[in-house]
């Protein structure tokens, strides 16, 4: 969250209109999976950029460590060993926020300014206004946001909006020894896959393609699939992800209604207080509260 | 290193990481490149690309490495050889050698000598009592003008082309397929890539590191793969060469400056203690031609002894004195780790210095290195860690479970610092000496390691002058002109390594002219001199530090001709030349045999190009000089002469535990038989009836050695312990990902968690179903990653017949689900 409020097109929950003085080019950040080897070099980057530190944990039985996204974990490597036409792969992804354009976590935000998305597309968290809701969770196709235990925010990958503010390539994109990862203008991105896929192509992966799902008005974060027709094959990648019903319904038809509603909650709540002084929580559903965690 | 010194001349990885780029075929085999060496990996994606490469990973498991090759095939572990010489059999059968070349540049048109012979597993001269050979037939027919006689014609039954293509017609696809248990379609395939190489404008580059090297003949591994460059011509050329991947940051450094028990920096080596007389040392060494015109380059031998005595002793370095040559140590045996363990095992050793290493992690068979380590007097210990090795005494229930009350040893830990926090150079694989800068002061009492070792050696000399001692000599004439004696400044090392001119130096072809001033920094090792008017530290590493400033701090990467040499990035040795034998990139006319990967080239009157001619430059072609000039013969040997232990020819030989009981080739000869086993060592091999399991060692990409388990991060990434198994080993034990399992050899045994994968697959080998166990060796009992079983508890103690190297990448263990 280190954009400036001259480069936020849209945030959550928010009808005042954005700035839209100042133009700035969409990026995209490019992970051509035929070319990760599986290192774990951008989660060590991510955590050392974002100062996050994830648990030392156990082994699963598997390499997959940290085995999930966390508050603490922003991207992940997924480790899918697949039989394919052409024997075994190794099929390595690294999972993490997909900055769609059309992006469900921000829509289905109910906490004004939360979630907001940049010019450039990247969709940032603000943790400051987060509730703790949830919503975004059950917003995004992807599975992608955490709900923190311990400030009871919900956190993802940022695309280094700092450094990206600043001209630089986000953590992962820097330090990827094998250049899987790629960061640039969408548009250099697409070419550039363009190659990576002609290249896929000439060595007999016939279904090479890009992945940069339409239902979610394409993504900012895009793979190159040896196997673009079979996206499910790299732990479980959406095919044609979408937001959700409920989302689409909370923010059409529904919406006034919901806003009427939260308006007339928050008068409630107001005249509650006036008349009645602040609430008081009792001791037992505090309690039940830690228990929870 | 053992086994390319012998082929080519030096003992160095030929090409560089960038060159890799350059690259048709990429052969990852022996090593895991994408997994060990990630960074230089770029280079191989690089090639794939930007050069179309075809990419090919060989190996028990399907690695990292292998999720992104065009092609993957499988084999036993230690059976590489076999792999290899099928491959040479396929080449020679199918005519793919880059005929020109072999002819010119290998010795296939020399005769052997009468009696050299190979039967039933064995070479001629073999003695079964002392497990060693007389090498005397392996050599060459020399004439009575005192060079090797060729037949050009290679014709000749005793020649080496007429002896190769016999010794490996035995190594049929059917015979690798029985051996390895590679498919034999899939080894066809990688044979049929291999094999488009042998054009003069196709290379295929090699990538190997400890997969190799790690096994009783893990030398001869590495010279099987030598030899097939060398017959489809891919040495000395951009994109080709044998590429040792070197792990740690510094190792290649650490050879490069002698730190072996028998060597002296610059790859000299130590007297033996037949070798009481100077000038029969020298001779010994400074080879003279084998064929006529031949550079020789180790005809210089004397001057670079004499320089590095000058360095070490200063004015007590005379003629009259032999250079001090009584002061060098004469070895009665070579004193490698393992023997060094021995003889701490028999009582014999009784003080151990450890500097920058953890042998309770990193040497076989913890046990008998546990005890001993229990039997010294004291221990030292110099690292910036507090190591296993350290910590050696103390009880950590099963991970380490001694009784800290029964070990007398005195340990002293000395806190060092780590890279990041001083100056000084970084040797890489491909030669090139990168300086660096401190980046953080160390943290509290922790000194450089130079510090270290002049409090240790200021003290000692103390000692010496006022008590007096058995041989004093050594330490007190012992050059250390340091501007703080306590401190010896990184900058004040390499430039003593570089060298000076102790005299003025005089042109030898036009005597009014002074090349140096006396005390002027060398500008190469073509300055040096045996008269004693030269002083260097490590001949190779002479024109890292001239009167031009320090070169190995240069950071010009500009690369006019695209073949990522960059001759202005830092210095490479020998004297800057990036890819090694580069002559041989050409034909005999000096034309490049690839016009669009010219490295050099011969412009009408001197070698030039995009590389310093590893070559001397006014030598016009067709001369009879050779490319490989550190040899006698000039040409690069696919006949080894005597210069390994176990012979001219590799052969395929069993490792020392094997699952098959058995060698195909020859059942009478089943391991190497050159090999060095202690006689307690040879009764803890296990045997296939209670060890059903081909075992192997290996590092993955979250940690470095028995380092990273110190830092958060990369114990975050792999915190716990674990083997791999297959699924169908898996389903057979009834063993679930992620059940905790024990795996035990002969040795010992460790406790780890399951990671049950499709990546291992059973293979069939000699009639029997061969199921691989993979251990990763990161855990300890010391860090922040949670507690384990160091690896070292399960291998064997035995080595490479050449290096000692301990055989960690084939052994014998069970497994079973840990019932606790």
């Amino acid at each position: 969250m280190a954009l400036q409020s001259l480069d936020i097109t849209r945030r959550s929950a928010t009808t005042i209109p954005s700035p839209s003085q100042r133009q700035t080019p969409e990026v995209a950040k490019l992970i051509d999976i035929s070319k990760c080897i599986g290192c774990k070099a951008c989660q060590v980057a991510c955590m050392e950029w974002n100062d996050t530190r994830d648990v030392v944990g156990t082994n699963h039985g598997v390499l997959d460590n940290p085995m999930d996204l966390s508050e603490n974990s922003w991207t992940v490597m997924r480790y899918a060993e697949v039989q394919t036409d052409r024997g075994l792969e190794w099929l390595i992804r690294k999972d993490g926020c997909m900055h769609c354009a059309n992006p469900g976590c921000l829509k289905s935000c109910p906490a004004p300014g939360a979630i907001v998305q940049y010019s450039n597309g990247i969709v940032d968290f603000h943790e400051e206004n987060c509730i703790g809701c949830g919503y975004c969770i059950t917003g995004c196709p992807f599975n992608i946001p955490r709900l923190s235990n311990k400030d009871s925010k919900v956190y993802k990958c940022t695309l280094c909006s700092d450094r990206v503010a600043v001209g630089l390539e986000p953590a992962c994109v820097k330090t990827c020894p094998t250049g899987a990862i790629v960061f640039g203008t969408k548009e250099d991105m697409l070419h550039h896959a363009e190659g990576r896929i002609a290249d896929l192509k000439s060595r007999g992966f016939a279904d090479a393609g890009i992945y940069d799902p339409k239902g979610v008005g394409g993504t900012h974060v895009m793979y190159v699939l040896q196997h673009a027709d079979r996206p499910a094959l790299y732990c479980g990648l959406p095919k044609d992800p979408s937001i959700g019903a409920m989302v689409g319904l909370w923010k059409g038809a529904a919406k006034p209604l919901a806003s009427f509603a939260l308006a007339a909650g928050a008068l409630g709540a107001f005249l509650h207080y006036v008349t009645k002084g602040p609430n008081k929580v009792s001791e037992e559903i505090e309690k039940e509260f830690e228990n929870e965690k | 290193m053992a086994s390319l010194a012998p082929t080519f001349g030096r003992g160095a990885m030929t090409n560089h990481w960038v060159d890799i780029k350059n690259a048709d075929v990429i052969l990852v085999m022996g090593g895991n490149a994408a997994e060990a060496h990630p960074c230089g990996f770029k280079w191989v994606t690089e090639a794939k690309a930007h050069n179309h490469a075809t990419f090919i990973v060989i190996d028990p498991r399907f690695t990292r490495s292998a999720a992104v090759a065009d092609i993957y095939a499988p084999l036993r572990t230690g059976t590489d050889i076999a792999f290899l010489g099928g491959l040479i059999n396929y080449l020679l059968s199918h005519d793919k050698i880059q005929h020109e070349y072999v002819k010119a540049y290998t010795n296939a048109a020399f005769i052997v000598k009468d009696g050299y012979s190979f039967d039933d597993g064995l070479f001629s001269g073999y003695d079964g009592a002392t497990h060693k050979y007389d090498k005397s037939t392996w050599a060459y027919e020399v004439g009575p003008d005192g060079f090797a006689k060729v037949d050009e014609t290679l014709q000749n039954p005793r020649c080496v082309m007429q002896l190769l293509t016999q010794h490996f017609s035995r190594y049929t696809p059917d015979v690798v397929s029985n051996i390895c248990g590679t498919p034999k379609d899939l080894f066809l395939k990688v044979c049929d890539t291999i094999a488009t190489t042998s054009a003069p404008d196709r290379t295929m580059t090699i990538l190997y590191a400890l997969g190799w090297t790690q096994h009783s003949v893990g030398s001869q591994m590495i010279r099987t793969a030598a030899m097939a460059q060398l017959l489809l011509g891919n040495v000395g050329m951009a994109g080709g060469g044998v590429n040792a991947l070197r792990g740690h940051s510094n190792i290649q450094g650490l050879t490069d400056l002698g730190l072996l028990s028998n060597l002296l920096p610059g790859y000299l080596t130590l007297p033996d203690e037949k070798e009481p007389d100077f000038k029969g040392f020298i001779a010994k060494r400074a080879l003279k031609p084998l064929r006529p015109g031949q550079m020789s380059y180790w005809q210089n031998y004397e001057k670079f002894h004499v320089s590095l005595m000058k360095t070490w002793f200063g004015k007590a370095a005379a003629k009259e004195n032999d250079w001090c040559y009584d002061w060098l140590p004469k070895l009665d045996k070579v004193y490698d780790v393992l023997m060094a363990f021995e003889l701490m095992h028999q009582g014999k050793l009784n003080g151990y210095f450890c500097q920058g290493f953890n042998p309770l992690g990193s040497i076989p068979n913890k046990a008998k290195l546990i005890d001993g380590l229990s039997k010294l007097k004291y221990l030292v210990v110099i690292d910036p860690l507090a190591t296993e090795t350290s910590c050696f005494w103390e009880n950590h229930g099963e991970y380490n479970d001694v009784d800290p009350s029964k070990i007398q040893t005195e340990v002293i830990r000395l806190p060092s610092t780590c890279f990041a926090e001083e100056n000084g150079s970084l040797t890489n694989s491909g030669r090139w000496l990168q300086w660096h800068y401190k980046g953080a002061p160390p943290p509290g009492d922790a000194k450089p390691d130079a510090d270290i070792m002049a409090g240790i050696f200021l003290k000692l000399k103390e000692l010496y002058q006022k008590e007096g001692g058995a041989f004093p000599d050594p330490i007190l004439n012992l050059s250390w002109d340091y501007k703080i004696p306590r401190s010896p400044a990184p900058e004040e090392l390499a430039m003593e390594y570089n060298g000076k001119a102790l005299a003025d130096l005089i042109d030898p072809k036009d005597k009014t002219k002074t090349i140096l001033k006396k005390g002027q920094q060398l500008d190469g090792f073509a300055q040096l001199m045996d008269d004693g008017s030269t002083a260097c530290g490590c001949w190779i590493y002479a024109g890292a530090w001239t009167e031009k400033g320090n070169m190995m701090a240069r950071r010009d990467n500009s690369d006019p001709s695209g073949l990522g040499n960059t001759l202005n990035w830092a210095f490479a040795w020998p004297a800057n030349r990036r890819v090694l034998y580069n002559r041989a990139s050409c034909d005999l006319s000096g034309k490049p045999w690839d016009p669009k990967r010219k490295l050099i080239y011969w412009d009408g009157s001197k070698w030039t190009g995009a590389d310093v001619p590893d070559f001397k430059p006014d030598i016009e072609p067709g001369n009879s000089m050779n490319p490989f000039i550190m040899q006698p013969e000039g040409v690069g040997r696919l006949f080894g002469l005597d210069k390994m232990a176990e012979g001219p020819f590799p052969e395929h030989y069993e490792p020392f535990e094997t699952p098959i009981d058995t060698n195909p080739l020859h059942p009478k000869v089943i391991s190497n038989p050159a090999a060095r086993v202690f006689k307690n060592d040879m009764e803890a091999f296990g045997k296939s009836k209670d060890y059903p399991y081909a075992a192997t060692t290996y590092r993955i990409t979250e940690h470095f050695h028995f380092w990273t388990k110190h830092t958060r991060l990369a114990a975050i990434l792999q915190p716990e312990q674990f083997i791999e198994i297959g699924e169908e080993l898996a389903k057979e034990k009834g063993i679930n990902a992620g059940d905790r399992v024990k795996v035990w050899s002969n040795r010992g045994f460790i406790k780890a968690m399951a990671v049950v994968t499709k990546r291992i697959k059973p293979l069939q080998v000699n009639g029997k179903t061969v199921h691989h166990v993979g251990i990763p060796i990161h855990w300890g009992f010391k860090g922040i990653a949670k507690s384990g079983f160091l690896a070292n508890t399960l291998t064997p103690f035995v080595g490479d017949a050449n290096t000692q190297t301990p055989e960690f990448k084939s052994f014998l263990v069970n497994i079973e689900k840990d019932r606790r």
